[in-house]
């Protein structure tokens, strides 16, 4: 993976530099070690639940791209919120959702997020305001940008993040929101998780610009590229970019340099890339690994590693047990939630 | 010879006009271009610039004259060389005069036609039964259904201020069909927010902020360009709520003319009626009298769902007396008896309805009372309604301008087989718009509309007549 760069409009003079990692406290890298791996766990176990057929459907596993919700959760507030589309459950669990209720909507259960009628791809949570969860390549990027509006109208300082991919980056529709982001000035963060393939087909492949960080220069909107398999970078360039939001100086995009080391959903065969490419970033980049490794080299013993190791597989073995033993929505679900 | 200047038709679906400010006066010369009057239409204020030189010989309609009909003569231009005396020589019109405005929008870009004859008819005027929702004694107002729509969302911003209003041309154009007139000047930049052509976004936009809380009204300039947006409208709007198991839905309106306008063609001219009205998730309304297009409006906005308004471009210029009440709300999805009869019903709803009332004061000539539904709300459908009134006259006709494949009508007469199969004495017939895009020529244009003798001609066929 190139270095990652910044690039783009930075006429538009931000000083201090996404993708400049800052050294992060002990608690810092251990809560974000933290919650990186319980995004792996989790991931880890509902494939292996898809496998026994206790998921259906699409499944679409984060693994290998956890630092980036992580550091970017690590720069918001109470308040703020976050929408994204269907490689969705790192996302979920960063913002605080409940193991149980999103493995259980993973198994279509009634004590899922959804009731179990929203499934892998769409799931939400008011109370932790996470807007979803969504099926259709590149609608949350207008949808994140119609929570900032509302920010706006409302006058409040909170901010709205619209995660996406390389893939969505392409429609049409984000470059509509864009320009109308930047007109109105909304407070919102395009988060380009820039994977390197939209589901088999390479960014060369499907991308005139593969600097997605400066996909919003003819709307004049800043943007960054940063090393999403480093915590601490994305956790810099967010601080940044929220900063910038919250002053009301419109939108923002982030272009995250990531990997996902499984295949784009569940049945996919890979025959797009080699196994040493996807090795490769693994044993080089592995966001969790990098973490550990500072930690340990910080004199952070083994044994307090392996305790929240343990604490992550109990939240995702109790998640496991409750999904598969929650009782399915009751018939009479069939005919709720389409009016109210 | 004298040329005579004539009232220039300057939009789709203008008939008359006012003519609001003479610019040039009697006896002044007049060269070609030069803007000589300011003419009011159904949409906007414009100008009309003169195509002939020569003097200002007469001034035929004086300036603030209401309703003047298109083609009317409204001046006299003398010639070189000719006199006051020459004004009785009264001269054929050389050529109609052309409309210059400053900023002419997408809708009006399709440049000004003769207006629509015998293939919309007015508006008939009496409603047979009084409307339920109004209390006896209730005064009436007199407004065109575009002042009704402006009302209803100007009443509904004072009330709430969570609602706001956005479109393309909605602000400071005062809205392209001018329906959000005044709407900018009372609540401000924020809250009636003129957006780029940009549907699906804005859209898109929309349904991000109702999901945050607050009660966007989005505004189409014609339905047509909302295709742009459908997915946005359909699997945003329509079915977070049952995705998110009942936690997060989204209160908003999208609203603006539907169907066919006038001869604006095959792209500008297509009823979505059967598109929204398939889908679990919205309400869709498509109103035709002014009084229903307030209160039902008002309701929309109010209701905490995706809200589909289909208006009527036709309509919008049509009076209709509506309840003076503080607070005159009608209830979605209610349908209304507007006259009553034992020989036939006839159901209808949106323009649909100015075929079906017409063609009831036809049949009554000839001795077959019908019976009108006006639907008003298209889901969830008023069954109940429908059903009662077959029941009693054991015929059914349907009216919509929209295709009868998989359309309205055929959803309501596969309901009629279903609940009043027993009933009926004669198939349901189904008047609809022909199976072809819509043409630009007057003359299939008509063709291609239901018309009033159509109806006529199934209603007799159902009673066997």
């Amino acid at each position: 993976m190139a270095a990652p760069k910044k690039t783009a409009s930075k006429e538009t003079g931000q000083g201090n530099g996404a993708g400049q990692p800052l050294e992060f406290t002990r608690e810092q890298e251990l809560s974000a070690l933290r919650d990186m791996l319980l995004i792996r766990r989790f991931e880890e176990k509902a494939g292996q639940l898809y496998g026994m057929g206790a998921i259906g459907g699409f499944c679409h596993l984060y693994i290998g791209q956890e630092a980036i919700v992580v550091g970017m959760q690590m720069a918001l507030k109470q308040g703020d919120q976050v929408i994204t589309g269907y490689r969705d459950h790192g996302h979920m669990l960063a913002c605080g959702m409940d193991a149980k209720g999103v493995m259980a909507e993973l198994t279509g259960r009634h004590g899922g997020y959804s009731k179990g009628k929203g499934g892998s791809m769409h799931m939400f949570s008011k109370e932790k305001n996470f807007f979803g969860g969504h099926g259709i390549v590149g609608a949350q990027v207008s949808l994140g940008t119609g929570l900032a509006f509302a920010n706006r109208y409302r006058g409040n300082d909170f901010v709205s993040l619209a995660y996406f991919g390389d893939g969505a980056s392409n429609q049409g529709q984000v470059y509509e929101s864009f320009n109308m982001a930047e007109l109105w000035k909304l407070p919102v963060i395009y988060i380009i998780e820039n994977n390197r393939y939209a589901m088999g087909t390479s960014v060369t492949r499907s991308s005139a610009q593969t600097d997605f960080s400066k996909r919003g220069v003819s709307f004049n909107i800043p943007g960054e590229q940063v090393d999403g398999m480093d915590v601490r970078a994305v956790k810099a360039a967010g601080d940044e970019a929220v900063a910038w939001c919250r002053a009301g100086k419109g939108p923002y995009i982030l272009e995250m340099q990531t990997y996902r080391y499984r295949g784009h959903s569940m049945s996919d065969p890979a025959k797009y890339r080699t196994r040493e490419e996807v090795d490769k970033v693994r044993n080089d980049q592995d966001p969790i690994e990098q973490v550990r490794n500072r930690l340990l080299a910080a004199k952070v013993s083994e044994q307090e590693l392996k305790a929240i190791d343990a604490e992550v597989r109990e939240i995702v073995n109790a998640a496991a047990d409750f999904a598969q033993h929650d009782p399915e929505p009751d018939a009479s679900e069939l005919y709720t939630d389409i009016y109210r | 010879m004298p040329i005579q200047v004539l009232m220039p038709a300057l939009s789709p679906t203008m008939e008359k006009g006012n003519l609001s400010k003479w610019l040039k006066k009697e006896g002044e010369a007049i060269k070609s271009g030069d803007v000589i009057a300011e003419i009011e239409t159904d949409k906007a204020t414009m100008e009309v610039e003169a195509t002939d030189e020569g003097t200002l010989g007469k001034i035929l309609i004086p300036e603030g004259t209401a309703d003047v009909a298109v083609n009317t003569p409204i001046a006299t231009i003398l010639a070189d060389g000719e006199s006051a005396a020459d004004l009785g020589k009264a001269a054929a019109p050389a050529k109609q005069e052309k409309a210059a405005e400053s900023a002419p929008p997408a809708a009006e870009a399709k440049s000004a036609p003769a207006p629509r004859g015998e293939s919309a008819p007015a508006a008939p005027k009496a409603v047979t039964e009084p409307d339920p929702e109004v209390p006896p004694g209730t005064e009436m107002v007199t407004m065109t259904i575009r002042e009704a729509l402006r009302d209803a969302m100007a009443e509904e911003m004072r009330r709430d201020p969570d609602v706001f209003v956005m479109g393309e041309e909605v602000a400071e154009y005062q809205g392209a069909y001018k329906v959000t007139q005044g709407l900018l000047q009372e609540f401000g930049a924020k809250r009636v927010i003129d957006t780029p052509i940009t549907e699906h976004g804005f859209a898109g936009v929309g349904v991000g902020a109702a999901m945050a809380g607050l009660k966007p009204i989005v505004e189409f300039m014609t339905f047509n360009f909302a295709m742009q947006a459908i997915d946005q409208i359909i699997n945003s709007a329509a079915k977070t709520l049952y995705m998110s198991g009942g936690q997060m839905g989204c209160s908003i309106v999208f609203r603006g003319p539907n169907g066919a306008a006038a001869r604006v063609a095959a792209q500008h001219s297509q009823d979505y009626s059967a598109w929204y009205s398939q889908i679990p998730g919205l309400k869709v309304i498509a109103p035709f009298s002014a009084a229903d297009y307030k209160g039902l409006l008002k309701a929309a906005i109010r209701d905490p769902n995706p809200v589909i308004f289909l208006e009527n471009e036709m309509l919008y210029g049509h009076s209709g007396e509506v309840p003076k009440l503080d607070d005159y709300v009608i209830p979605i999805g209610k349908a209304r008896i507007v006259r009553t009869g034992g020989h036939i019903t006839i159901v209808s709803w949106s323009n649909g309805m100015s075929y079906a009332l017409k063609a009831a004061d036809e049949l009554a000539k000839e001795g077959i009372e019908a019976e009108v539904v006006d639907l008003r709300t298209l889901r969830p459908m008023d069954t109940d309604t429908i059903v009662a009134s077959v029941k009693k006259t054991g015929r059914a006709v349907t009216v919509e301008e929209g295709w009868q494949q998989n359309g309205v009508g055929a959803e309501i007469c596969a309901r009629i087989m279903e609940h009043a199969f027993d009933y009926l004495d004669a198939p349901v017939l189904r008047v609809s718009g022909k199976d072809v895009p819509m043409p630009y020529a007057a003359n299939l244009e008509k063709l291609a509309l239901p018309s009033v003798a159509e109806v006529v001609e199934a209603a007799k066929a159902v009673c066997y007549r």
